[in-house]
């Protein structure tokens, strides 16, 4: 009893536990035909997809493409954000100027600009880059811009009469003092940038990760559009706990 | 080294929202001298403080170091707030190696500095700890050893023992006192501790609220060599209960 008590309260049992029983109520329904298998494919059909693809390579070169295009254009918008956010948070001047634009394009939603930029970019990388581009800087900016603006005086102040110079009090107070809140905002913002990157090659794509969703349903291979759906799952998940082993190992002393 | 304020008022807002809250400060500090500033809430204490080390500028008057006017903060006026002015994400030996980093000392100097620095506030064990894991007593004390360490003329010490519960504050002022006798420092204490002020400072300033202004300056010549029997020594008490009652009188709404 004891020793099950110790094993709930690791932090991965309940988590583990929760995935486990979906898959479970997924396998019995399947077995049990409850369900059109062209509705929803027995676990084992999805494996089995997943296995094809994988032996022809395809499921690779998918993830590749896609996580390759998460990361570019994520990457460019979180170097973009950080300067930016950290110079709206300290000059009155930029904020004000910078704000309300920010503020207004904000709320125009990401996945809108896609023809525009299959217009003007055509349908190779580019377009798919600057979309999670647009549709993370934002966010990004503001979210960064918010850290800067919660660094207690003090600790900019002590540095001033320390001898420090404004440049040094960016770089060796304010920078460290938001980084947990940075690491943070990225995390949750990648999220976003999945999310687009699908959008976009459900679109516009020739192939990839979400191409091969929307090709599956034209097939009504349901089993392939599961497996892409628990693929995008899975290195969401990846990606989010890799944010979350950055964010312990850099700032221990902000947990 | 003679730190010179001279008729300095400071109001705030402006047009009919002006607020006058300094109204005609005067004082100086001279090298190895101890001086306090003891006023309520509302005397514009720690307004003068900011005015001093430069992180606010007068309205008129002029603050000045050895004749050179103040314009701006610098490591010749060492400041020690109240509380949370640690960096976090720094242990206690490089919060006290800081300043130095900004000054751009040499890195052995700096080492050299840093433990002496420690030693003298007693912390040499705790050079590897992060601030959340010192007392509120020890975090003030890297404060003070990160202030001397940069090597000012003037300590500024901003109501520093003020969050400190009542055990610990007692056992820093005579920290503090034993630091000014070793160290032959020069500091400027702001405080609405009476007590406080008179124990440490050769000369207190009394401050009158709305508009803060200096109403009476006592020269304190106390036996200093035991603290702990000057609290409750006859002579002292007299001197704190007339003080009080002058700045009891100050303040309509409590006579």
């Amino acid at each position: 009893m004891a020793r099950l008590r110790q094993l709930i309260q690791h932090p991965w049992v309940l988590g583990l536990t929760g995935v486990l029983v979906v898959v479970l109520i997924w396998t019995v329904a399947t077995s049990l035909k409850l369900v059109d298998p062209l509705f929803l494919p027995s676990p084992a059909s999805v494996l089995a997809a997943g296995r094809s693809q994988a032996a022809q390579g395809l499921l690779w070169a998918d993830l590749v493409a896609s996580v390759g295009r998460v990361l570019g254009g994520f990457g460019l918008s979180a170097v973009v954000a950080l300067p930016l956010g950290i110079a709206m948070g300290t000059s009155t001047v930029i904020n004000r100027l910078l704000e309300p634009l920010m503020g207004l394009i904000r709320y125009m939603p990401a996945p809108a600009f896609i023809p525009l930029l299959i217009i003007y970019f055509g349908l190779g990388e580019l377009p798919k880059i600057l979309l999670i581009f647009i549709g993370t800087l934002f966010f990004n900016t503001l979210m960064i811009m918010d850290a800067v603006k919660f660094v207690p005086r003090e600790l900019v102040e002590t540095a001033l009469t320390l001898g420090g110079r404004t440049s040094q009090v960016l770089l060796r107070v304010i920078t460290p003092c938001i980084a947990p809140q940075v690491i943070d905002a990225y995390r949750i913002n990648m999220a976003a940038a999945w999310n687009l990157v699908i959008v976009a090659e459900l679109v516009a794509a020739t192939e990839r990760l979400g191409r091969r969703i929307s090709l599956a349903q034209r097939f009504l291979r349901t089993d392939e559009i599961f497996l892409g759906l628990i693929v995008i799952g899975l290195i969401g998940l990846v990606i989010d706990l890799g944010f979350r082993l950055v964010m312990r190992r850099a700032c221990a002393w902000a947990n | 080294m003679q730190l010179r304020v001279d008729q300095v008022d400071k109001s705030f807002g402006t047009g009919r929202t002006r607020k006058l809250v300094l109204d005609g400060i005067s004082f100086s500090v001279n090298t190895g001298e101890f001086v306090a500033l003891v006023g309520s809430s509302g005397s514009g204490k720690s307004t003068i403080m900011r005015l001093v080390a430069g992180l606010d500028r007068p309205s008129a008057g002029a603050i000045s170091i050895d004749g050179s006017p103040v314009c701006g903060p610098g490591s010749d006026r060492g400041m020690v707030f109240q509380k949370y002015s640690l960096y976090p994400w720094l242990t206690a030996a490089q919060n006290v190696a800081f300043g130095m980093e900004l000054q751009g000392l040499n890195r052995r100097e700096i080492r050299e500095r840093t433990s002496y620095f420690l030693e003298v506030v007693g912390l040499a064990d705790a050079a590897r700890r992060l601030p959340r894991e010192l007392s509120g007593g020890m975090q003030q004390r890297v404060a003070i050893a990160r202030a001397l360490a940069a090597q000012p003329r003037v300590l500024l010490l901003d109501e520093p023992f003020g969050a400190l519960d009542l055990q610990i504050r007692e056992s820093m002022q005579e920290f503090m006192h034993d630091l000014w006798q070793h160290t032959g420092l020069t500091a400027l204490l702001i405080t609405h501790d009476l007590e406080e002020a008179l124990l440490l400072a050769g000369q207190v300033h009394i401050l009158a609220p709305n508009p803060g202004r200096i109403v009476r300056t006592v020269a304190v010549d106390l036996d200093r060599s035991d603290l702990r029997h000057l609290r409750v020594s006859r002579e002292f008490l007299d001197l704190r209960e007339e003080l009080a009652r002058s700045l009891r009188g100050l303040d309509p709404g409590l006579s």
